[in-house]
């Protein structure tokens, strides 16, 4: 019980920091930032790999083996493509080093 | 203390590590400068929490995990590369893959503990396969319905929201019994299910401008249940993670409903999208004033100031790359060029400045609603380009219309107002815009992209 009391402390931080953090995110990322938020959502790969690999039962191993799939598929094509927009964004001062 | 303590601490300070580079990434997307840092930090935590749980001890066998991580690598990496107008869909489709994830693992967990799941346990466990379930469900049907491959019209139906409520009901009745019943094993598969069937009918009724707002939903969704996952598995990474998601879908949520004047609690309930049908009063035959290109080149090259307002329908007729070429073409002659982004002009969050972003428009020249919209009396042109609604006055000054009190940019504040359009007819909405009946509008008649072609034409900026 303890264990959970301290999980939704954090939680109840975590959210906090998100908040402040994202509101100062300018309207004009706001895209990047949904594919960025996603891809770091998609951390829930770490919990499936340790579904998979510890092999308890071959249904576990079965949906932990989809959603490690699902969620890599994520993490990869977030990275992606959020870069790719960040890099299209350019400004008219030129600030190159 | 056991043998593999050594390892498990590794991995918790590896998480730890993680934790502080993905907020990191968050806090560095505040500015375009520094926001490809956060791209940066973002892979370097993600790569470094991959890599250490693969030190977990519990691991012993590892054949199916490679197998896994390189068909999802496969299958990411085209994900990464659709077309910047395509993004919509591709973050409802990863929305939905997230889901998937998260009520996959939800439901193997709860086979692993069964019959014995302490109630604390089996209450998170509910919460996760349902968010998780109809997060995926609803984002395969917004990605469906923005890829066109579903109708994008909003199917409604007589007792909609009554039939929804009862779902929902009857999926958190099903909850508190398994919490209470633990041992009631056949009811998780139909509490998946109904979740499943809640998540297609929370977004059939839903049209296609209402999107941004739905996809901001469904993120938040998506993170909430992520962070339910890290409550399960106790992972304080995955609570964070799941957190700073659902809190940015949350605000994200919030800015599109303020943007199209609908209160928060009326998104949550999902009665959203429903078409106002527009009070069709007496049509009497009001005039209009067009004018060709080359009136309309002769009066943007004489103005000083001139601010273009896309919309979606911009994006549709592709004329970015054509608008980029009238701004070089304006830009060369002295004429300040900026842009006017509604918050909700595309298909999500932010669209319109990543497809003129791409169009290689300046970042800078991009300005929000409330950066221009003090601007507009001073402007000589307001170029209105395939967006409607968002320019209607009627939102400001006529309390009959069903889009009153929607905030919008204040073009008919310009001197001139040019407004370039297929034909006459009204928005998604179906509501009629006074502005285009003003002395000061000229209409522009035409495909947006040949149109603003001849006007760069016109101008002896194009071929």
């Amino acid at each position: 019980m303890g264990s959970l009391i301290d999980a939704l402390f954090i939680f109840m931080l975590a959210a906090f920091i998100g908040f402040e953090v994202i509101r100062r995110v300018s309207p004009l990322l706001h895209t990047p930032l949904m594919s960025l938020t996603n891809a770091l959502d998609a951390i829930a790969v770490v919990g499936a790999i340790v579904l998979v690999g510890e092999h308890k039962s071959t249904l576990s191993t079965v949906l932990g083996s989809i959603a490690v799939v699902a969620a890599t598929s994520n993490v990869v094509g977030g990275f992606m493509i959020t870069d790719r927009m960040l890099k299209m964004f350019k400004s008219s001062r030129p600030t190159k080093p | 203390m056991n043998e593999f303590a050594g390892s498990q601490y590794v991995i918790e300070i590896v998480y730890l590590i993680a934790s502080v580079l993905f907020i990191l990434s968050l806090k560095w997307m505040s500015s375009p400068t520094t926001a490809r840092h956060g791209v940066w930090a973002g892979e370097i935590g993600m790569v470094l929490a991959i890599a250490g749980t693969l030190l977990h001890h519990g691991i012993v066998d590892y054949k199916w995990i490679l197998i896994s991580l390189v068909l999802g690598t496969i299958i990411g990496v085209p994900l990464g590369r659709v077309q910047m107008t395509a993004v919509p869909q591709r973050t409802a489709l990863s929305h939905a893959f997230g889901a998937l994830c998260v009520t996959l693992v939800g439901t193997a967990e709860f086979y692993l503990r069964s019959p014995s799941v302490a109630p604390f346990m089996m209450a998170v466990l509910s919460m996760e396969v349902i968010l998780g379930g109809l997060t995926f469900t609803g984002s395969l049907m917004a990605a469906g319905k923005l890829q066109e491959i579903l109708p994008p019209r909003p199917l409604t139906y007589k007792g909609q929201n009554l039939v929804n409520f009862l779902l929902m009901g009857a999926a958190v009745v099903l909850a508190v019994w398994l919490v209470l019943h633990p041992e009631a094993k056949q009811l998780f598969p139909l509490m998946v299910l109904i979740a499943l069937i809640f998540g297609v009918l929370l977004v059939i009724p839903i049209g296609g401008a209402d999107m941004p707002t739905v996809i901001s939903l469904l993120n938040s969704y998506a993170g909430l249940s992520a962070a339910a996952m890290g409550f399960v598995l106790n992972s304080k990474l995955l609570i964070i993670a799941g957190a700073l998601d659902g809190s940015s879908g949350l605000i994200l949520s919030i800015i599109m409903s303020k943007a199209m004047n609908r209160s928060f609690t009326n998104v949550l309930f999902g009665a959203f999208g429903q078409v106002q049908t527009a009070a069709a009063g007496g049509q009497e035959a009001k005039s209009v004033r067009s004018a060709t290109a080359e009136e309309a080149a002769a009066i943007l090259s004489a103005a000083n100031k001139v601010v273009v307002v896309p919309g979606y329908g911009m994006a549709v007729a592709q004329a970015q790359h054509k608008v980029r070429e009238l701004y070089d073409s304006l830009t060369k002659r002295g004429v300040d060029v900026r842009f006017a982004i509604h918050p909700v002009a595309g298909r999500m969050p932010g669209h319109m400045n990543v497809l003129l972003a791409e169009a290689d428009i300046p970042y800078d020249r991009l300005m929000d609603m409330e950066e221009i919209n003090g601007d507009f009396p001073q402007t000589d042109v307001a170029l209105v380009i395939g967006a409607n609604d968002v320019t209607n006055p009627a939102a400001r000054n006529d309390a009959s219309s069903p889009i009153y009190g929607m905030p919008i940019l204040d073009v008919d504040k310009a001197r001139t107002v040019m407004v370039i359009k297929r034909g006459m007819s009204p928005g998604f909405a179906g509501i009629d815009n006074p502005l285009y009946y003003l002395d000061r509008t000229l209409m522009l008649f035409g495909d947006a992209k040949s149109f603003v072609n001849n006007i760069v034409r016109e101008l002896g900026g194009g071929h």
